[in-house]
């Protein structure tokens, strides 16, 4: 039967010639993105996108770059990476964590197509997974906040409860308490990521409940819009840079920098050296990026800021190295021990200081 | 406990004001008998609209214009379709969110993560120095007032005026007042066009005041949410008040409440207004639906 | 001036000629769209309708053609049921979701066991019970309460949506998902899997189910005294009454069936092509379903058509936009046109065009 037999071997360029396709001119490599949001959503689909521009124009005429927006993760991810697959990309980045196990479904089906899971954990022969050492950002993100805070008291909105979002709570935190003893920490979950108008909303009840520093995990500019509106409130960029809330009230940024990446590994594809791999990187490989640290920053707590940003860059410093405590009190680090990428992979509990609980 | 409950039920007005608009349009739109439920898709053409003319004048009081007639038009598209084609008001409904949502985002793609225009606070001379009152209910933009005398003025029409009465009159039994000789259709349009027009203010409240910018599917549900309170206030004004300020409040209480640090599981409590909904609809069951809302209509001669 | 007359009958020739009559208005005006977007109408229109079916791969689209519709059928046919008889179920969705919480919970508290004989009709048990559950509330409610039972039902997708995001980062969550949302998925669980059965065909039990459902509907419609009661509350509520319809058992009766199906349809999903409890697992089915009901204009055989026409429009849809470079926005106004032109061009069928001087009425 060919219909299954295609399916099994799944090499598109089985399918071109069962067909009696042209076959594909085989110069150039064909490269797929799958996004979970539009294009322009100003956060996290935005910036894959924008990465997968400078990769595209690194490489030139040499690629062929496709990519499918807003797509839901479920079944219609599953199709519509199958659809980049039959289509002849040579390799799919899929760029949200729930297309983890379609990636791999469909993974199964072609062999000889290479997969790209951002922030899963699920790999086979031809998928790799990545995903960005956010944490050191928020170490810088929390010495700042630390220093700027009137009030000792720091917002954070918070997206999902998942372990990235924890990790990036326990590091600001800690790392706010080293330069300011006093200082507390105010949680709101909205279990989005992005949601203007909630983010918003949790923006201005920190603000109210007198915060005078906001963190965000999620991805839209509205906290900056009511922090500006406060007037004496300092906030930060997600995933962009967000300068045009620049110097106030956004003082710094995490960035996502995935060109790095992508230039690597469709490079990988053309030279035929692609193989599985389970990248996590962070400022030192370029893939989180620090964003100018604005003028209303005192200059010795800039300077300070930078000088942990190239340790951690370094590899000199880790942002987790006890002693630490989890919230209950039991000790986690002992003194100089440094935290293991399992247990930061899977963090599922606050670190002493930290109130609240984590939603489950 | 430290929320400042002055700065909690300020920041309700603000956070209920979209959703007390789009919800003062859909009841007027309802008390004609007709059921509209693409108030969604409505808001955010409103949003987007909004948007974008206040960007090109510069002017948010002429983009909350462009919102209003933005959101009526595409509400005419409902309106024809359902008054003249007798399409099924439910479908027909659905089927403009879908086409409102998209549409939205297609229109304002050029526009996203473009800089705010400011809407400036207007407090009301005097009023707003009164202790706790002058903070809460007097220190906002216009649009905050213009949303609550929208509700006196519908409460006004529709138990005051004679035009208020036939509207009402349609919407129990459009068969007997079209015997009656009212113009069922053209009162049903125009009803539906006040509903989008609202609903467009209230998507632009949240494109121009509260968020503020344009980025896709801005209004994420308000619409769905102005549909329940008119429920809530079973087709009443002065209740709609209390459901869209009950709405607002359990959503700016829950991130309140989170800050805290209280230990409520609040994911549970944003279901809290839709089942009060029900209980109140249970309720208040002789406080019942217009006769005819959903029906189709057709005068046959 | 133009007036509508209505017609004694429906039209049978224009029943059969309006939906073929408004994709080509859609063609036309979506072509106009796709070319003010400086995208090629044709061949936007040939990757949206023609090649999912006739294409290069549509050896693998046709399977996802199925897999698509089964459950916008499958909740298309149990509210046609209600909405013959006037009793408007608008919270299919919330049905669905509810169904896909049980017969997902069903299945992961037995996790793990082998017994799929046991396991995979519990769950289908599990997943009609919580739809028809979740559609009992607002029909008892308007029984026993008069309250409307298109305002209940629609509330109670809410309270459905926020069940399923908060179960599936909190009750349900993967113990061994790395603290991701999510439950586990039911596809790597044999005994619980709703799978292919025939290879490549995409035909899964939820798709049986439908077209069992489809076959079943019709022979009640057109043969069944039930199917001429509900007729009959529809078209006269009075009439209905006197011919011992009892109006409460009818409403009761109609959102079992409709709540039952979504129900159905939500397990199948979730324990196959989905897979996982997650807070995206709705996907609007239960409302596009409506739509398809109305499509359909309430005839199984017709909710069947409009069924695999829609799916077609999402997954031809979804080709466009990833090979043209098309924004899914456009795509979605795209849908909203057909929806709108197969619902307006209706009027033809039910109603006389006639072009008359204005006169004294």
């Amino acid at each position: 039967m060919k219909r299954r037999t295609l399916l099994a071997t799944g090499a598109a360029a089985a399918a071109a010639a069962a067909f009696g396709l042209p076959a594909r001119a085989q110069d150039k490599t064909k490269v797929g993105f799958i996004y979970v949001g539009p294009i322009n959503d100003g956060g996290w689909t935005q910036h894959h996108h924008h990465s997968a521009m400078e990769m595209v124009e690194h490489f030139g005429d040499a690629v062929e770059f496709v990519y499918q927006e807003s797509v839901p993760e479920g079944p219609d991810a599953e199709r519509a990476i199958t659809q980049m697959a039959l289509g002849g990309a040579d390799i799919i980045f899929t760029t949200s964590f729930g297309y983890m196990d379609p990636t791999i479904n469909v993974a199964s089906k072609f062999p000889n197509v290479k997969f790209e899971h951002a922030t899963g954990y699920k790999t086979a022969d031809n998928v790799s997974v990545y995903s960005a050492r956010f944490y050191e950002g928020r170490a810088v993100q929390g010495t700042l906040a630390g220093h700027m805070t009137k009030t000792n008291t720091i917002g954070y909105i918070a997206s999902v409860p998942i372990p990235e979002v924890v990790r990036g709570i326990n590091s600001a935190y800690l790392h706010a308490k080293k330069v300011n003893p006093d200082v507390e920490f105010k949680i709101i979950w909205i279990f989005e990521w992005l949601n203007p108008a909630k983010e918003a909303d949790a923006a201005k009840a920190l603000i109210e409940q007198g915060c005078d520093v906001i963190l965000q995990h999620t991805d839209s500019t509205a906290p900056h819009a009511a922090a500006k509106e406060a007037g004496n409130v300092y906030t930060f960029g997600q995933a962009a840079d967000m300068a045009e809330y620049a110097p106030m009230p956004r003082i710094s940024s995490i960035i996502d920098e995935w060109a790095p990446y992508y230039i690597d590994r469709v490079q990988a594809v053309m030279d035929g050296t692609w193989t599985t791999t389970n990248t996590w990187d962070g400022i030192g490989a370029g893939m989180v990026g620090i964003g100018e640290i604005s003028d209303v920053v005192p200059a010795e707590v800039k300077a300070e800021a930078e000088a942990l940003r190239d340790a951690i860059a370094a590899g000199e410093y880790h942002p987790f190295t006890g002693p630490i405590n989890k919230q209950d009190g039991t000790p986690w680090l002992a003194e100089g021990e440094v935290a293991d990428d399992g247990t930061l992979a899977g963090m599922n509990f606050y670190i002493e200081g930290v109130s609240g609980d984590i939603p489950s | 406990m430290d929320i400042n409950p002055i700065l909690l039920l300020a920041a309700i007005m603000v956070a209920s004001t979209p959703i007390l608009l789009a919800a003062i349009g859909e009841l007027v739109v309802e008390r004609a008998g007709v059921l509209n439920l693409g108030v969604e898709g409505m808001m955010i053409t409103g949003a987007v609209c909004g948007f974008i003319v206040a960007h090109s004048t510069g002017s948010a009081t002429v983009g909350f214009i462009g919102a209003a007639v933005g959101g009526a038009l595409v509400s005419t598209l409902f309106a024809v379709m359902v008054i003249f084609l007798m399409t099924n008001q439910v479908a027909t409904g659905l089927a403009l969110t879908l086409f409102g949502v998209g549409l939205a985002a297609l229109m304002g793609q050029s526009y996203v993560a473009e800089g705010q225009i400011i809407v400036p606070k207007a407090p009301i001379p005097g009023l707003s120095e009164i202790p706790v009152l002058g903070p809460i209910l007097f220190r906002h933009d216009l649009v905050v007032y213009l949303s609550v005398a929208l509700v006196v003025l519908v409460w006004l029409f529709l138990t005051r005026s004679r035009a208020g009465l036939i509207l009402r009159a349609i919407g129990e039994n459009a068969e007997a007042a079209h015997a009656l000789g009212h113009p069922v259709r053209l009162v049903r349009f125009l009803a539906v066009m006040f509903g989008g027009a609202c609903a467009g203010l209230g998507g632009a409240y949240v494109s121009l005041v509260r968020v503020p910018q344009w980025i896709d599917n801005i209004t994420a549900g308000a619409g769905w949410i102005a549909l329940a309170i008119v429920v809530f206030a079973s087709w009443r004004p002065g209740r709609l008040i209390i459901g869209a300020y009950l709405f607002g409040g359990v959503t700016a209480l829950q991130l309140n409440i989170q800050a805290t640090g209280l230990a409520i599981p609040v994911e549970y409590l944003s279901m809290s207004p839709y089942i009060a909904t029900i209980i109140v609809l249970v309720a208040l069951s002789a406080g019942r639906a217009p006769g005819s809302l959903g029906k189709p209509f057709h005068a046959s001669s | 001036m133009i007036r509508l007359e209505k017609r004694p009958q429906p039209s049978q020739l224009w029943t059969y000629l309006t939906p073929v009559l408004a994709v080509v208005v859609t063609m036309v005006l979506g072509g106009v769209l796709f070319a003010f977007m400086g995208k090629a109408p044709l061949e936007a229109i040939r990757t949206i309708f023609w090649d999912p079916i006739f294409g290069e791969f549509a050896f693998y689209y046709r399977p996802e053609l199925l897999k698509k519709a089964a459950p916008l059928i499958l909740i298309a046919i149990g509210l046609s049921f209600g909405f013959r008889a006037g009793i408007w179920n608008i919270g299919a969705e919330g049905q669905y979701i509810i169904g896909a919480i049980c017969g997902a919970g069903v299945a992961l508290a037995f996790y793990p066991t082998e017994a799929r004989w046991l396991i995979f009709p519990l769950m289908i048990v599990a997943g009609i019970l919580g739809g028809l559950i979740w559609a009992l509330i607002p029909a008892l409610l308007k029984v026993y309460f008069r309250t409307n039972e298109i305002l209940v039902s629609l509330m109670l997708v809410y309270v459905a949506e926020v069940l399923i995001k908060a179960f599936s980062v909190g009750l349900m969550r993967n113990p061994e998902g790395m603290g991701f949302p999510g439950s586990r998925n039911l596809r790597q669980y044999p005994a619980a899997a709703n799978l292919e059965l025939i290879a490549n065909t995409g035909i899964h039990w939820g798709v049986i189910t439908a077209v069992f459902a489809v076959i079943v509907a019709q022979v009640f419609f057109a043969r069944h005294q039930f199917g001429f009661n509900v007729r009959l509350a529809g078209q006269s509520p009075r009439a209905a009454t006197f011919a011992g319809v009892d109006p409460s058992r009818l409403v009761i009766i109609c959102m079992c069936i409709s709540g039952g199906l979504a129900g159905l349809a939500g397990l199948y999903e979730v324990a196959g092509p989905s897979g996982q409890i997650l807070g995206s697992f709705p996907a609007y089915y239960g409302f596009t379903a409506i739509i398809v009901a109305f499509l359909g204009r309430l005839n199984p055989i017709g909710i069947l058509l409009a069924g695999l026409l829609l799916a077609l429009t999402y997954i031809g849809g979804d080709a466009a936009s990833s090979s043209m470079n098309l924004p899914a926005a456009a795509i979605q106004v795209f849908q909203g046109m057909l929806l709108f032109s197969l619902l307006s061009l209706d009027v033809l069928t039910n109603y006389r065009i006639r072009l008359k001087k204005a006169q004294v009425a």
